[in-house]
């Protein structure tokens, strides 16, 4: 689906979400009731700088600062961050952790946040924006990855065919929509034939601030130990003392 | 330890997750959670034939630190490249929980990031822990509890701990620390050498490392590279701490839009701390410690509360 | 991954107070031991995970000798190898004895 038909599809009722020339997106939809969602995102499958970052996040202050309750909905097609010298200089860290953290307390401050993967997602754009939602969804045609198979496969020094067959029988690291279900990351995958408003309404009830992420990794399977270790730690936090090692 | 006096200089680069737990805090007072002997460690690594480790390359645990109750979880920087997998990055994940949702625990957690980011061989467990991180470390933000990032090892702070650096309260770094998001080898071989020569040491210090960092207002605290180094910048830092609220963020919204508008015609760091007011930007990566962080207090830019 | 394991009956147990220790760290040409004081009389074992293949009589070479030389009775060690050197094996466990020995 292309963002216009995506759009079309959310907000049968009416939108003036547009898309910059670099790719960054930022609007308003119409919900039923005379109710709206903010949207921001990025198009295109451009890259996330410094310059991108900062219209969005001011969207989300902007949102946040009129109080109420408005959703909003962060619509991802990234390649990834802006890979470059000057915007390492100038902290990009900074900049990426910035949007996060603007739409962790958007969440916090009662608009749920919901991202919607309808093309690539890499990496720090990722973790910038999609990851940073309570509720992240995506249609079938994603194609999240935190690295492609020949750049880990050149990094870890394992073969490219090793690494295929791998693939096949754990979600733990390569690319795809299903893995990433699986994994816990992506909440669910909508069906682009039914009405896509109605499964955003669906997933608005069901946004929370409560990360359940590793819980559902673990149900799915996909993650057998990360849930388990978290409450492990707060258990031995709260209860005993323990711990005598020696080392050196 | 014996010899506390001489500890106290050892270096915080060379020395291990453990080492740095061990020397930052009071002594004797660490004890370990989930430590090595209880083997939680990462169920992938087997299917690649690499070697796991016993804690899977966190340390995780509490102290006091000059009497005060911390959490903290320190990265091995030399296993893996200190990444975030689904164990690992569940441990500290765990103990940030901790901390946000109970009062009567540690209201303060240290996180010794020694990480070049994701561990590829879980990369999709690694990233998705980066985000359940950055989420437990705002709310815990917001419940009042102090996280403090110190970086100052051999993996730097990359990728993912780059972000997570940006989402503390607080961040120490040291000379020899590199924050950054994409390592200088990952740009030279997606942009080509002329975009950032991976092999110039200086090119990347001045770009990624520690001077740098604190110099634009990326990191809040200055340490030398020894425990007592570390400890002092920790303790300072502890002193004030910003509060996570909309205004925070609108601050440092601006912050973030003024620096894209003071830098934006800056090819290279020196000319960035020439914006900055510095007189001899040249002469900044000789300096020594002590004069480096006097001088990064009197730069307006490098302290602030818009974090 | 290659797992080996081998079982000693040492001259006497390892003096010292401490029940547990960890020594180095997993990476290229390094190793991790953890040592434990939970067997009875001066019995000793030691089980090695390591990546690196065909090198079973030098890891007994060095462990034979380990055990004559400190007699590490009433120890479980676990080693997770890194492709460590024997002098780097030799070492770590040196250190590991150490560690134990403390009161």
């Amino acid at each position: 689906m292309t963002l216009d038909e995506i759009l079309k599809g959310l907000f049968p009722s009416g939108h003036n979400v547009k898309t910059s020339a670099a790719g960054i997106i930022i609007g308003t939809g119409k919900r039923k009731q005379g109710k709206t969602v903010a949207v921001i995102g990025v198009a295109n499958g451009v890259a996330l700088g410094t310059a991108g970052v900062l219209p969005l996040a001011q969207e989300v202050l902007r949102v946040v600062a009129n109080g109420g309750d408005i959703p909003i909905l962060v619509l991802v097609d990234t390649q990834g961050q802006l890979m470059a010298r000057r915007e390492e200089m100038r902290g990009l860290n900074e900049y990426l952790a910035h949007l996060a953290k603007c739409l962790l307390l958007a969440s916090q401050q009662g608009h749920r946040t919901i991202g919607l993967e309808y093309g690539k997602a890499a990496a720090g754009a990722s973790l910038a924006t999609a990851l940073a939602t309570d509720f992240l969804v995506g249609l079938p045609g994603a194609e999240p990855a935190v690295m492609d198979l020949p750049s880990i496969s050149r990094v870890t020094t394992l073969p490219l065919d090793k690494l295929k067959e791998l693939a096949k029988t754990t979600p733990v690291f390569a690319p795809g929509l299903n893995h990433l279900a699986q994994m816990g990351a992506v909440a669910e995958i909508w069906e682009p034939q039914k009405p896509l408003d109605e499964q955003l309404e669906e997933a608005l009830k069901k946004a929370s601030p409560v990360d359940s992420r590793d819980e559902w990794g673990a149900a799915r399977k996909g993650r057998p130990m990360a849930a388990k270790v978290a409450k492990r730690v707060i258990a031995e936090a709260t209860g005993r003392g323990g711990g005598d090692v020696a080392s050196a | 330890m014996e010899d506390a006096a001489i500890y106290a200089q050892a270096s915080w680069f060379q020395a291990t997750a453990r080492q740095r737990a061990a020397g930052l805090l009071d002594p004797n007072s660490f004890t370990e959670f989930l430590g090595p002997a209880e083997r939680v460690q990462s169920p992938h690594l087997h299917l690649f034939d690499v070697p796991s480790a016993f804690d899977d390359g966190v340390v995780i645990g509490r102290g006091t630190l000059d009497g005060k109750d911390v959490f903290i979880a320190a990265q091995e920087g030399q296993f893996m490249g200190g990444t975030f997998a689904e164990v690992s990055g569940a441990k500290m994940v765990g103990l940030v929980r901790a901390a946000r949702d109970h009062k009567e625990l540690p209201q303060t957690v240290l996180l010794l990031l020694d990480s070049g980011g994701v561990r590829l061989q879980e990369a999709n467990a690694g990233e998705l822990v980066v985000a359940e991180l950055m989420r437990a470390i705002v709310q815990a933000r917001s419940a009042g509890v102090a996280v403090i990032a110190m970086v100052g090892g051999k993996a730097g702070a990359f990728g993912g701990a780059g972000l997570t650096a940006a989402t503390c309260s607080r961040v120490a770094v040291s000379e020899e620390g590199r924050i950054a998001v994409t390592g200088p080898e990952v740009i030279e071989t997606n942009k080509g050498v002329e975009e950032f020569d991976s092999k110039n040491k200086a090119l990347v210090w001045s770009t990624d490392g520690g001077k740098n960092r604190r110099l634009i207002g990326g990191a809040d605290a200055f340490a030398e590279d020894s425990m007592a180094g570390f400890r002092a910048a920790a303790m300072a830092l502890l002193a004030k701490v910003p509060a996570f609220n909309l205004k925070t963020m609108q601050a440092e919204q601006e912050r973030l839009a003024a620096r894209q508008e003071k830098f934006g015609a800056c090819d290279d760091a020196v000319s960035m701390w020439r914006v900055l007011g510095i007189k001899d930007p040249e002469a900044i990566r000789d300096m020594d410690s002590k004069d480096f962080a006097q001088l990064a207090s009197s730069i307006k830019e490098a302290n602030h509360d818009a974090r | 991954m290659l797992t080996l394991k081998f079982s000693h009956a040492a001259k006497r147990r390892l003096a010292g107070e401490q029940a547990t220790a960890i020594i180095g760290v997993v990476a290229s040409g390094n190793l991790e031991v953890l040592l434990e004081r939970v067997l009875p009389g001066a019995n000793c074992e030691i089980e090695i995970a390591t990546p690196i293949t065909g090198y079973d009589a030098t890891w007994k070479a060095v462990i034979d000798e380990f055990v004559e030389r400190f007699s590490p009775g009433g120890l479980r060690i676990s080693i997770n190898d890194g492709g460590a050197r024997p002098d780097t094996v030799f070492l770590r466990l040196m250190q590991g004895c150490a560690l134990m020995e403390k009161v």
